[in-house]
């Protein structure tokens, strides 16, 4: 761990500081997230640190309760789109046949047919709550891990350690979690990054366009929608999130950058 | 029958069943999840006459089968049904509005494939230089942000702070061509940020990758300049590559025009959708949902044909 270059020690500190942040909000947040504690698009002061919204709350609250809301949401939907995907990735690869082409083949569909589109059809009839948000999301985006899963998987699955491990007469649950798994761990380490930002932008898009989180819950895309009204005022309020989102997405890029680098050299050293 | 026509005519008919069944998807999705679709437009205190009521009026009596080909065969026909919320022709409604979404998407993609397909040539030809460096810095920063924020960024800048475009992106049939140009710039300048990112950086890979072939050292030694062996060697063996990035990145736009469109209150296909999602108006959504898998479908399979027109190991086969 001693030559993790400079920008992963950036990505690795900002991405620790959000999600501490987002542990500990109700430490950390001067007033309650649904508080109306001053008046409307009040500006910075020593009181209120990034102004107040639409109704009065201070922003700074909303934002870290915010950011809590947005990062929980996408953190679920990636450990789902995770273990479904590369599960279900890594039975069609070992099975092969007819497994393998139906279910690929299913997420060949499912990937026809544009996610945030697809996420819009199926919220028209569902109760939008946080549990389904997070598991439309999370079985949209699984389509996407288990393309790169599969792979990864049919790759290692004619390894001779697997043949062996068949031929000693293993379970298929066996050859998934203890053959193919640990091998296949690194690229899909450096994937969840990538899909982790895919979340944040995916929920805050749903909450904007007013389908995603409700208010009076705060999240990262439900306050641009809150305060959007205000930027014909010259009021910037609603443009908070964007440096929270962009300089979370980019610190986790900088940390899923360096763990693919580190792996992919790994393979060469050893080819 | 020659290898290009079989392949193309198969690419063609997997697009055909790939959009039956994207079909079916988008009904299933509608109409079979838990939970009936009369009582959550309704919610939950409507009385069992009105329940029963809007079920007749939805036809959810019918078995779901002859619901699906009632819809599907409605729908080729051109008849989408009529919309719950205000009864009116929905195949009516969506008319102008995929227009002027299309009109969006297309000044958006004639403005960001030339210029995606010269930044990524420059790029190139300064590799690991700072031209190259600050085109990728720009493209990670944009990634990072999701459209609609990009969206009010510029709103806010460009708009608000400097007044040189409308905040709004008005448009009807009494413009000239020039104003409704005006009104859209804001929203086409967003779009273009965001697929020029991506098609920069894929352009960038494919061209990179042509790079290291035997053919582009030979031109490099006999002296070339720079330029001109990308421009006269690399470029035209990446075309294909390159033709695919652009038309994913239009099957994209399709889709992000939909966020965009509301951000600018602009009267397209994107924000009929969103209002009408809210409003959990189903055969709007169906008719919608629709339309756009047709489009990105279509976009992909134009991508596929091209590619494949585009090797000549395959349009000259031994």
């Amino acid at each position: 761990m001693k030559n993790i270059p400079i920008s992963a020690l950036i990505g690795l500190f900002l991405t620790a500081v959000y999600f501490l942040m987002a542990l500990l909000a109700p430490i950390i947040a001067p007033y309650g997230m649904a508080e109306v504690v001053g008046d409307v698009w009040e500006p910075a002061s020593s009181k209120y640190w990034l102004g107040t919204d639409n109704i009065g709350r201070d922003l700074l609250s909303r934002m870290i309760y915010g950011g809590r809301t947005t990062i929980f949401i996408a953190t679920a939907a990636t450990i789902i789109s995770f273990v479904t995907g590369s599960v279900l990735a890594f039975f069609a690869a070992v099975m092969g046949g007819w497994v393998d082409q139906v279910l690929s083949r299913f997420v060949d569909l499912i990937m026809s047919i544009p996610t945030l589109i697809f996420a819009l059809v199926v919220l028209s009839v569902m109760p939008v709550t946080i549990p389904i948000l997070i598991l439309v999301m999370g079985l949209l985006d699984s389509t996407r891990v288990y393309r790169l899963a599969r792979a990864v998987a049919v790759d290692i699955s004619v390894m001779d350690y697997v043949e062996a491990a068949r031929l000693r007469g293993e379970k298929i649950g066996w050859i998934i979690f203890r053959e193919i798994l640990p091998n296949a761990l690194s690229p899909l380490i450096a994937e969840m990054g990538l899909r982790f930002i895919f979340a944040v932008l995916f929920v805050s898009t749903l909450s904007f366009l007013g389908l995603g989180v409700q208010p009076p819950e705060a999240d990262w895309g439900g306050i641009v929608k809150e305060n959007k009204e205000g930027i014909v005022y010259g009021i910037p309020a609603a443009l908070l999130p964007a440096v929270a989102i962009a300089t979370l997405a980019i610190s986790v890029n900088l940390v899923a950058d360096w763990v693919l680098n580190r792996t992919t050299s790994l393979k060469g050293g050893r080819g | 029958m020659h290898p290009v026509v079989k392949l193309v005519a198969q690419r063609l008919a997997l697009s055909l069943l790939l959009l039956l069944a994207a079909s079916i998807l988008i009904f299933a999705g509608t109409m079979i999840l838990p939970g009936d679709v009369a009582q959550s437009i309704l919610g939950q205190s409507a009385t069992p006459e009105s329940l029963a009521n809007l079920r007749e009026e939805l036809g959810l009596n019918d078995p779901p089968v002859t619901r699906y080909f009632d819809w599907l065969f409605g729908a080729m026909q051109g008849d989408l049904g009529t919309a719950l919320t205000n009864g009116r022709d929905i195949a009516e409604s969506i008319g102008q509005r995929l227009s002027n979404t299309l009109f969006l998407a297309f000044w958006a993609a004639i403005i960001s494939v030339p210029l995606a397909i010269l930044l990524g040539l420059i790029a190139v030809r300064y590799k690991d230089r700072w031209p190259d460096k600050l085109i990728s810095g720009v493209t990670l920063a944009s990634i990072s942000i999701p459209e609609f924020l990009i969206g009010y960024l510029l709103m806010y800048y460009l708009a608000v702070q400097l007044g040189w475009f409308p905040s709004v992106a008005m448009i009807n049939d009494g413009m000239s061509l020039g104003q409704k140009l005006q009104s859209i710039a804001l929203p086409v300048i967003v779009l273009t940020l965001v697929v020029l990112a991506h098609m920069m950086r894929m352009t960038r890979a494919a061209i990179l990758n042509v790079m290291q072939s035997a053919y582009v050292e030979t031109a490099e030694l006999k002296g070339l300049s720079g330029f001109q062996v990308i421009y006269r060697h690399a470029f035209p063996n990446a075309i294909a590559p390159i033709v695919n990035v652009v038309m994913i990145n239009l099957a994209y736009l399709v889709v992000g025009v939909v966020v965009i469109e509301v951000v600018f209150v602009y009267p397209g296909m994107g924000q009929y959708l969103v209002d009408h999602v809210s409003k959990r108006d189903v055969p709007v959504v169906q008719a919608c949902g629709l339309i756009f898998a047709a489009v990105y479908i279509l976009l992909n399979m134009i991508a596929d044909i091209v590619s494949i027109l585009a090797n000549p190991r395959l349009r000259h086969p031994k």
